[in-house]
């Protein structure tokens, strides 16, 4: 259970900064005759989240931000991206290069399974240098394979370890079951869930107090399936790992397909946080950030309406 | 009013995150470029050599492929011809004049003519390159095992790096080589390879000798063998790091 704590302080002070809800004018016409009085929105103070798990979050805000970035450097020594074993060139499921027109001028060109792309500007071509990804989107931000490899190559150990430690801390301290774990009921919800948030409805009150079924999802499927595959392609990238652990090329169905869903891992990963950031600011960004510092989360409940 | 206020909040959380990414872009490029960070980052390598030798059994074999995985087209990548006057003289020899010295810290350092090589047991494997740019190709390789020409040397206790010395010069000069563990010479699929898809190697490939070191990355197998040195420490060959790669940047540990 999460630690639900009253504070008769924050719930004063809070409280006194928000306004009291006005009847509108339609209601104001039906209850004329009945005088109303309003108590002021409750302000509950929940601990959202533990310390072990706010370390975490946050040590993942570099350590993510780099390993793509530096990852998206290595891809551009060899922006393309195959299926199986080998590399036949012919044979790439997706490509980012630059191209010559019949005029002589440079274009971006990017190609997924056949379809091509003018990408002249980020992909391809961006401020007159031949590369995939543009120099602001990669550490280092010229070209340099060595020293990006040396980035990601330490990065990923950290990446690894932080996402060790949180596992084992989200196991033994039932976070994983008890908050990311959706339950039954929550997935017969997901309907009236997704409308929610696309039309960015958001939960308040007691509903504002656990993660919806979502947030659930997506927090378990970046968490328990994205972040392993990413590590285990990465693993399976390695031509030493790849002789102690061969059932690792076996599944992953070869080097060059592990690369592939390394790439893919790594766009979901950018996609994941995309839209996190943008709910965290949607459903109030100081709050969240907040919770995500100290723990504390401050949960709204409408206030109850009396008769005289 | 509350419009204006939510526009201006958004106009500052917009700064904020803009700046944020610029100053962090630019913090890791001065990183980067400082004298210290880059030798932070290289203590990663050693971390990854330990933990990949301890889970690694020291004979455990590279994946071996079928003759309908062969790559249609092997890229050659790094130097594809040595480019100098004596490396030309070989090619119109047709290599019959190469000469492979392992020498250094060894009982008794010895030479052998590439027909004397080819005399010897060899080995093939069908094998995948995986070059550090990231494409793979698969290739048919036949040579001697480097462990074959070891155990007729015998290397001293203190030899720990068999060095490559190899023809190709750079633009600028500068001589290609590249360095193992002396250990890892021993491992059945660490060859001196002469037949690439049973053909004679050919010149962007190697010719006559290139090494094949199948559980590192492509920049590792050195190509136009002529000498293996072995040595106890690295320092004073070339730039120091053990090879020309890694003499740019490179991870001397190339597993990963």
């Amino acid at each position: 259970m999460a630690l639900l704590i009253q504070s008769e302080e924050a719930i004063s002070r809070e409280g006194a900064q928000m306004p009291i809800v006005e009847p509108s004018a339609s209601e104001t016409l039906s209850t004329v005759s009945t005088p109303m009085i309003s108590t002021p929105p409750v302000i509950e103070r929940v601990y959202r989240h533990r310390l072990p798990v706010r370390i975490s979050h946050w040590m993942n805000v570099p350590f993510l931000i780099i390993l793509i970035m530096s990852g998206l450097q290595i891809f551009n020594a060899h922006p393309a991206l195959y299926w199986g074993d080998r590399s036949d060139r012919d044979q790439a499921v997706l490509s980012i290069r630059p191209m010559q027109t019949e005029s002589g001028e440079i274009r971006g060109m990017t190609t997924i399974l056949g379809h091509q792309f003018d990408t002249t500007g980020v992909l391809g071509y961006s401020d007159d240098m031949r590369r995939a990804f543009p120099a602001w989107a990669t550490i280092p931000s010229a070209k340099w394979l060595a020293m990006g490899r040396q980035w990601h190559l330490f990065f990923a150990w950290f990446f690894v370890i932080n996402g060790l430690v949180f596992t084992a801390y989200a196991f033994a301290s039932r976070h994983a079951t008890r908050d990311l774990a959706p339950t039954g009921k929550e997935f017969r919800g997901i309907g009236k869930s997704l409308r929610d948030h696309l039309l960015l409805r958001h939960p308040s009150g007691k509903e504002a107090k656990r993660y919806n079924i979502l947030q659930k999802l997506a927090y378990a499927t970046v968490l328990f399936i994205v972040a392993p595959l990413i590590v285990f392609t990465g693993l399976a990238m390695s031509p030493t790992i790849d002789t102690a652990f061969p059932w690792l090329l076996t599944i992953s169905g070869g080097r060059q397909t592990a690369r592939t869903i390394h790439f893919v891992a790594c766009f979901s990963f950018i996609g994941f946080i995309v839209i996190h950031v943008l709910q965290v600011i949607l459903t109030g960004f100081f709050n969240n950030i907040r919770s995500m510092v100290t723990g504390w989360f401050l949960v709204q409940h409408q206030g109850v309406r009396h008769e005289v | 009013m509350k419009s204006e206020h939510a526009m201006e909040r958004r106009r500052f959380l917009k700064g904020t995150l803009g700046a944020a990414s610029l100053v962090a872009l630019s913090g890791c490029d001065n990183l980067t470029q400082s004298s210290w960070f880059p030798s932070i980052l290289n203590k990663a390598e050693r971390l990854t050599e330990t933990v990949q030798r301890a889970v690694t059994p020291k004979d455990a074999l590279a994946k071996e492929y079928g003759v309908a995985d062969i790559s249609k087209i092997f890229p050659a990548n790094g130097n594809t011809d040595p480019g100098t006057e004596q490396y030309a003289e070989h090619v119109a020899q047709n290599f019959s004049e190469w000469m492979l010295e392992v020498a250094g810290l060894v009982q008794a350092s010895r030479s052998w003519s590439l027909a004397a090589l080819k005399e010897l047991p060899a080995r093939t494997q069908i094998t995948r390159h995986d070059c550090v740019e990231g494409w793979s190709a698969i290739g048919k390789w036949t040579g001697i095992p480097v462990g074959d020409l070891m155990r007729q040397v015998e290397p001293l206790p203190n030899a720990r790096y068999a060095v490559f010395h190899c023809a190709d010069v750079d633009d600028e000069g500068i001589a290609y080589y590249e360095s193992i563990a002396v250990a890892d010479c021993y491992h059945p699929q660490t060859i001196l390879a002469y037949e690439l898809n049973s053909s004679p190697l050919d010149v962007p490939h190697g010719a006559p000798l290139r090494l094949r070191f199948e559980r590192q990355l492509g920049y590792k197998q050195a190509k136009y063998v002529m000498k293996i040195e072995l040595v106890e420490s690295l320092a004073g060959i070339g730039g120091g790091k053990g090879g020309y790669w890694e003499d740019q940047g490179y991870e001397w540990y190339a597993g990963i």
